[in-house]
C-alpha cells in the first residue's frame, strides 16, 4: 500500500507543476537543443530548481536539505519529466543517495551542503559498456600507499561533462563479472588524469564518456567500505531506477495526454479521429498501462522511504514497467499524429528520443525482467 | 535449354560484363538515412561515376523498367523473364540503378490510363532517369481522408489554373515534375478529383523542406499559387482522377512491400546483438534479446515466404490475391521491429546522434530507427491499411 500524500508533498508537487509550466515547457528544452549547448541543461533553470529546494529533497535538514525522501522527489521528477526538463536533478539526487547509503560524517559534511544548494552537481559513473551491467565493472583502482590509483573508462555518464562530484564504481579486487571486489569512490570532476568527452546522444542531454588515467585518490575518497561495494552500488542503482521511473512516468503521461488531445481535435472523414474504435481501444489500453505503472512507481518510491524489504524487486518492477509503458506510448504518439508526428517541429520526436535513452539507462526492461526473476528466486 | 534458361544465361553474362564493381554489394536502403542512392532527374549529381554508368547501361538495355514496352524505354520482358532478371541481379548483388517514384508509381499508371502522347512524352524519360517525379497527394486537412483534398484546379479555357497546398511531399524540392491530385468539382467528393501532371519549375510552385525527426528533410510543404498547367497534362477524364489515384496507391504499396523498407542493409541484427550485447558459445548471450531476435527473424521469414506465395498465386490466377493488402502493413511493422531491436541490441551506442563518440554505423542505426517510424504512416497509414483489409477482404462493414 502506498501512503497518501501529505500536505507538504501536495504543495511541493503543485509548485513543481506551476514552475514547469511557466519556466520549463518543452519549448525550453527544444531551444536548449537547438542552441547546440553541450552541457545538456540550462544553468539558470537549474539554479531556480535549487532555490525551490528540489536539489535538497533527499538531504537532511542540518545539511541544507529538506529530507523529504524519495516519494517526494518522485513527485517533482514526474512534473519535470512531463516537459522533458533538462536538468541534473536526478543525477544530483543519485550522488546524494550515495552519501546517504555509504557516506561517512566527513564526506557528508563536505558534499551534502553543496549538492543541496546546487553549488556542486553530482552523478554516478557505473557502466562501462553500452548495456547496463554493474557486475561487469572493470575500471581498476590499485592500492598505492594510503590511497588508490584509478585507470579505466566509464561510458554514457549522465551529466558526465559537468559533474563536480562523480561517484565512481571501480574494481579493487576480483575481475569483471564478479560481484565482489568493487569499491566506490568520490571523485572530483576536475581530478587530474580524468578526461571527459561530451557525447551527442539522440536525446540531446548531457552524457559523457569519462577516461581515467592514473587518477590519484586519497584513502578518504572511498565511499562505504573497500572491496565489497556491490551492495552499496546496487542500493544506489535501485534508487536511481525508481527515481528515473518516476520521471519516465511523468513523460509518458504527457506523451499520452498530448496524443489524447490530438485524437479529440484532428478531424478526418468528417469526424474526430478519436471516434474511430481502432484508436479508442489503443488509447484505453495505454491508459490501463499508465495506471499499472503509476502503482509500481509509487510503491517503489514509498517502499524506499519506508525501507520495506522487497525494495530491489519493486525498483526493478517500476523501471521495467516505466520502460515498456513509455516505449509503447512514445511510438503511439508518433503514429497517432500521422505525418506531423514525424516532423522535427512537433514534440513527439523529442519524447520518442528521450524515451529510448531512459529505457536503456540503469537497465532496460529485459535486464529488469531477468533481475526480477532472480530476486524472486525463479 | 528452355527459352527462359537461355534468357537467364544471357542476362547473367550481360550483368557480369556491365555491372561496375562498385555497384555490387549490399544495396543501400532508400529509406536509410545517408544512404547513397541514385534518384536521377535534371539536377542529378553522381558522387560515384560508376553509378551513372550503371544507370546508363541498364536504361540502354531497357532494364530499369524491365516489363514496359520497348517504345516507352522498357525492356518488354515477360513476367517470368523479369523475375529471372531480378534473381540474376540479386545473385551478383547489383544495386538498383535507379530509385524513382516515376518507375514505381507513375509509370504503371500512365501505361494504364495515359494517352499515347503522355506515354511517349513521360515514360522514356522516367526509364532513363532524366526526370524525377514527386507525389502531390496529401494536404494539411486531407491525409487518411485523402478524398477531402481541396487544391483547386480551374478550367481557364486554354489552360488549367492551380491554387492550393500539399504537404509531406517527399523530395518536392528536388523533383522536376509532380503527379498531383486536384479538385475540379467542389460539389462532389471523390467524383470531383482529377489527376494532373506538371513541371515543378512552373511559376507559382514553391517547395519548403520540412525536417524529419531523423534529422533529414526529405519532405516538403508545397504551395501552388496561380500555377498554369497545359490542358494536355490531365491524365484520364476530368473528375475521373480518384480511380487513378487509388490505382497508383496500389503500386506504391506494392513497391514498398517488395523491399522499399529495406530489411538488412548490410548489418545483420544477430551479429549486432552478439557484438554489442555479448556472445556465449555462438549464441546471443542475453536470452531475452535472443528470443526476441529469433521471433523477429521468424516473422520476417514468414513474410518473405508469403510474398513469394502471393506472387506465385497472382501468376496462376492472373490477378492479385486479396491477401496482398496485408503486405504493406506487415512490411512496415517488420522494418520498425527490426530497427527497434537493432538499437536495443546496440544499447546506448545505438542512441547516438552525431559526433565522434559514435561509429558511423551506430549513428545510422539511430537515424534509420527514427525514419522507420514513418513506414506505418507513408503511403497510407497502417490503420487505413487494416481498415481496407477488414472491409474489403473480410467483409466487416461499418455499423450504420
Ligand atoms: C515519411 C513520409 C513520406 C510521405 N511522402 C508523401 C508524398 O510523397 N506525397 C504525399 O502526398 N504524401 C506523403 N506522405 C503523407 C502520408 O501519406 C500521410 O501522412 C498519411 O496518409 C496520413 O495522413 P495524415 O498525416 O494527415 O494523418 P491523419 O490522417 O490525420 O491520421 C492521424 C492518425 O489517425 C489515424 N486514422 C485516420 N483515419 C482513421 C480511421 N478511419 N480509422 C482508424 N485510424 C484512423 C491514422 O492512421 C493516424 O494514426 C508521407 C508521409 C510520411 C510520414
Amino acid at each position: 500500500m502506498t501512503s497518501a500524500l501529505n500536505e507538504e508533498q501536495i504543495l511541493l508537487r503543485d509548485s513543481a507543476r506551476d514552475w514547469v509550466r511557466e519556466k520549463s515547457p518543452v519549448s525550453a528544452f527544444r531551444k536548449l537543443r537547438d542552441s547546440g549547448d553541450v552541457d545538456g541543461f540550462e544553468r539558470a533553470a537549474w539554479r531556480e530548481m535549487c532555490e525551490l529546494g528540489w536539489s535538497g529533497i533527499l538531504i537532511p535538514e542540518e545539511f541544507g536539505g529538506s529530507g523529504l525522501g524519495y516519494r517526494t522527489l518522485g513527485l517533482v521528477l514526474e512534473e519535470t519529466g512531463r516537459t522533458l526538463t533538462a536538468s541534473p536533478l536526478l543525477s544530483n539526487a543519485i550522488a546524494a543517495t550515495g552519501l546517504l547509503l555509504g557516506g561517512n560524517a566527513e564526506q557528508r559534511q563536505h558534499w551534502w551542503p553543496k549538492l543541496a544548494d546546487g553549488s556542486a552537481i553530482g552523478t554516478l559513473a557505473a557502466d562501462e559498456g553500452a548495456h547496463h551491467a554493474p557486475e561487469r565493472i572493470a575500471l581498476a583502482a590499485a592500492k598505492t600507499g594510503s590511497g588508490y590509483t584509478l585507470n579505466g573508462e566509464k561510458r554514457f555518464v549522465p551529466e558526465g561533462g559537468t559533474a563536480d562530484l562523480i561517484v565512481v564504481a571501480a574494481r579493487t579486487g576480483g575481475s569483471a563479472g564478479d560481484e565482489h571486489g568493487l569499491t566506490l569512490f568520490l571523485v572530483e570532476g576536475n581530478a587530474s588524469g580524468l578526461s571527459r568527452r561530451p557525447l551527442k546522444t539522440v536525446d540531446s542531454r548531457g552524457a559523457a564518456d569519462l577516461a581515467f588515467r592514473n587518477v590519484e585518490l586519497p584513502g578518504s575518497a572511498v565511499l562505504g567500505s573497500a572491496g565489497d561495494g556491490f551492495a552499496l552500488l546496487d542500493g544506489i542503482l535501485d534508487r536511481a531506477r525508481a527515481c528515473l521511473a518516476a520521471e519516465m512516468l511523468g513523460a509518458a503521461t504527457q506523451s499520452f495526454e498530448t496524443t489524447l488531445d490530438y485524437l479529440k481535435s484532428r478531424v478526418q472523414f468528417g469526424q474526430a479521429i478519436g471516434t474511430f474504435q481502432a484508436l479508442q481501444h489503443r488509447a484505453a489500453k495505454m491508459y490501463t498501462d499508465l495506471e499499472l505503472t503509476r502503482s509500481c512507481v509509487e510503491a517503489a518510491l514509498d517502499g524506499l522511504d519506508r525501507n520495506v524489504n522487497d525494495v530491489p524487486a519493486l525498483c526493478s518492477l517500476a523501471k521495467a514497467r516505466a520502460g515498456e509503458l513509455w516505449h509503447l506510448v512514445s511510438n503511439e504518439m508518433v503514429q497517432m499524429h500521422g505525418g506531423i508526428g514525424m516532423t522535427d517541429a512537433h514534440d513527439a520526436g523529442l519524447y520518442l528520443k528521450r524515451a529510448r535513452v531512459a529505457e536503456a539507462l540503469y537497465g532496460n526492461a529485459a535486464f529488469h525482467r531477468d533481475r526480477y526473476a532472480t530476486l524472486m528466486g525463479y | 535449354m528452355s527459352d527462359l534458361e537461355i534468357f537467364r544465361a544471357e542476362a547473367r553474362a550481360w550483368l557480369e560484363a556491365n555491372c561496375p564493381p562498385s555497384m555490387r554489394g549490399d544495396a543501400p536502403n532508400a529509406a536509410d538515412e545517408g544512404a547513397e542512392v541514385v534518384w536521377g532527374g535534371r539536377r542529378a549529381t553522381y558522387e560515384n561515376p560508376e553509378a551513372e554508368l550503371w544507370l546508363d547501361r541498364m536504361a540502354g538495355r531497357g532494364w530499369t523498367a524491365p516489363t514496359w514496352p520497348k517504345q516507352y524505354g522498357g525492356g518488354e520482358l515477360s513476367a517470368d523473364e523479369a523475375r529471372v532478371l531480378s534473381q540474376e541481379i540479386a545473385r551478383i548483388k547489383a544495386r538498383p540503378p535507379l530509385f524513382s517514384f516515376g518507375l514505381w508509381m507513375l509509370g504503371p499508371v500512365l501505361l494504364e490510363y495515359g494517352n499515347e502522347a503522355q506515354k511517349r512524352e513521360h515514360l522514356p524519360k522516367i526509364a532513363r532517369g532524366e526526370i524525377r517525379w514527386c507525389q502531390g497527394y496529401s494536404e494539411p486537412g486531407a491525409g487518411s481522408d485523402l478524398a477531402s483534398l481541396r487544391t483547386r484546379c480551374e478550367d481557364k479555357g486554354d489552360h488549367f489554373l492551380i491554387n492550393g497546398q500539399k504537404i509531406w511531399t517527399s523530395y518536392a524540392d528536388q523533383a522536376d515534375w509532380i503527379f498531383c491530385l486536384v479538385r475540379t468539382d467542389t460539389t462532389k467528393k471523390h467524383e470531383g478529383i482529377s489527376f494532373i501532371l506538371f513541371d515543378m519549375a512552373s511559376p507559382g510552385v514553391e517547395a519548403r523542406p520540412i525536417k524529419l525527426i531523423s534529422g533529414s528533410s526529405p519532405f516538403c510543404e508545397t504551395f501552388f499559387t496561380d500555377v498554369k498547367v497545359p490542358k494536355e497534362n490531365l491524365v484520364g477524364r476530368l473528375n475521373g482522377g480518384w480511380d487513378i489515384a487509388k490505382r497508383l496507391l496500389q503500386y506504391e504499396r506494392q513497391n514498398i512491400s517488395s523491399g522499399g523498407f529495406g530489411g538488412g542493409a548490410g548489418v545483420e541484427l544477430e551479429e549486432v546483438a552478439k557484438r554489442y550485447a555479448g556472445e556465449a558459445a555462438g549464441r546471443i548471450a542475453d536470452p531475452d534479446l535472443r528470443v526476441r531476435v529469433a521471433a523477429h527473424r521468424m516473422e520476417a521469414r514468414a513474410f518473405a515466404l508469403t510474398v513469394r506465395r502471393l506472387e506465385e498465386d497472382a501468376k496462376a490466377k492472373k490477378g492479385p490475391s486479396p491477401a496482398v493488402s496485408i503486405i504493406k502493413y506487415e512490411a512496415a511493422k517488420l522494418n520498425q521491429d527490426r530497427c527497434e531491436l537493432m538499437i536495443e541490441a546496440m544499447g546506448l551506442r545505438g542512441l547516438g546522434w552525431e559526433g565522434d563518440g559514435f561509429a558511423p554505423a551506430e549513428i545510422s542505426a539511430t537515424r534509420s530507427w527514427l525514419r522507420s517510424k514513418g513506414n506505418s504512416i507513408e503511403g497510407g497509414t497502417s490503420e487505413v491499411n487494416l481498415n481496407v483489409v477488414a472491409k474489403r477482404v473480410l467483409g466487416l462493414l461499418d455499423h450504420q
